[in-house]
């Protein structure tokens, strides 16, 4: 899927730039990739080693593990097929938890995690398991109590009411939560008979 | 808000720390541990990053989007949706400062707290880059089959903008 999806985004965008006559555009993008690349992973490596740090403080001292106990009840019923107690949970709950603050670069080294876990849960490690969309389908939905960026952005602007946006995003990020779990569960019994 | 947002951080940080002298560990040890794992998690991230990087400026920067806002705007008018929310709407999962690009023109023009504004802050503010999370984190864990994963974000994404159009305008 995602090899049909870079190769549609690859050919359909060179074609388009090249019968328009901005092969020059095409030369830069090709150019310009690698640096843009480095430049954004080098921007995450520091903060993500820092929160891996702090995280391994929180597992090693059984923080992780008390933290993940107060929604684990609500994520056992996502997440079916992880063991009770299974230290995935403290990852996708931290991961949640970052997301909902607005901390996007502390929620990836925990989202990071929480797969590598739940890859060692799958039996097939060529192949994404169940839980591991459940939990992609959660992050792509952007459950957020506040929008940082945005307000920050908005309040740049004079808005008369900056925060006001994080009550919108609350409510409809939340509907298509809902949504997106509901399609993940059909589509998954459909994939699987 | 955004003091709490700016709080968190810290107290996170305090917290951990704390809670690891209480119960003993060696917290410094444990840290530096936990930090070195960033190199490889760096390092396979990288490469799936460099391709979907690759593919989606090629793709952004090839006009075809203008092409396929034209043909979709009567489409739009006919609906009584504003044609400007289109660009995020559908740049939304393939990458995130796009959006706040767009968002930062639309603002400039229209005021932060005009509809127009209100619904692509939102529809920015819902939804998360869905493209880049699932190439991001399955391929830094090596997952080659991603089955039904792309198809679930994108109709979820799809659902979001049309909740967004009927619900922002609620707040007005």
């Amino acid at each position: 899927m995602i090899n049909k999806l870079w190769v549609g985004l690859i050919v359909i965008g060179s074609l388009c730039l090249l019968l328009t006559g901005k092969a020059d555009v095409l030369n830069a993008q090709i150019l310009s990739s690698g640096k843009a690349t480095l430049e954004l992973v080098m921007q995450i490596f520091p903060l993500m080693s820092l929160w891996l740090g702090i995280m391994n403080i929180a597992r090693e001292s059984g923080l992780l593990f008390k933290v993940s106990k107060f929604i684990s009840p609500l994520l056992h019923k996502i997440f079916p097929e992880i063991p009770k107690n299974h230290e995935a949970f403290g990852f996708i709950s931290s991961n949640i938890l970052s997301n909902m603050f607005g901390l996007g670069n502390a929620a990836t080294p925990f989202g990071l995690k929480a797969m590598e876990s739940l890859q060692k849960l799958n039996n097939n490690k060529k192949e994404a398991s169940r839980s591991m969309i459940t939990f992609l389908i959660i992050n792509t939905c952007g459950l957020c109590v506040i929008p940082t960026t945005i307000i920050s952005l908005r309040m740049l602007y004079d808005s008369k009411d900056a925060s006001f946006i994080a009550v919108p995003c609350l409510i409809i990020s939340f509907i298509s939560l809902i949504f997106g779990l509901i399609l993940d569960r059909i589509f998954s019994r459909r994939y699987h008979k | 808000m955004t003091t709490i947002s700016s709080m968190f951080i810290p107290i996170i940080v305090l917290v951990v720390i704390s809670y690891g002298v209480f119960r003993k560990i060696n917290v410094y040890d444990s840290f530096i541990n936990g930090a070195k794992e960033g190199l490889p998690m760096t390092i396979s991230m990288f490469f799936s990053l460099l391709a979907m990087i690759f593919g989606v400026n090629i793709f952004l920067n090839s006009g075809i989007i203008d092409y396929f806002f034209d043909f979709l705007k009567p489409i739009l008018v006919l609906l009584h949706i504003p044609v400007e929310v289109l660009p995020i709407a559908i740049m939304r999962p393939f990458s995130g400062s796009f959006g706040l690009a767009l968002l930062n023109d639309l603002y400039k023009v229209y005021g932060p707290d005009s509809l127009i504004s209100v619904l692509a802050s939102v529809i920015q503010g819902s939804s998360d880059t869905t493209i880049y999370i699932i190439t991001l984190y399955f391929g830094t864990i090596g997952i080659k089959k991603i089955k039904y994963a792309l198809w679930v974000g994108l109709l979820t994404d799809l659902f979001m903008v049309i909740v967004a159009l009927v619900i922002v305008p609620l707040f007005f």
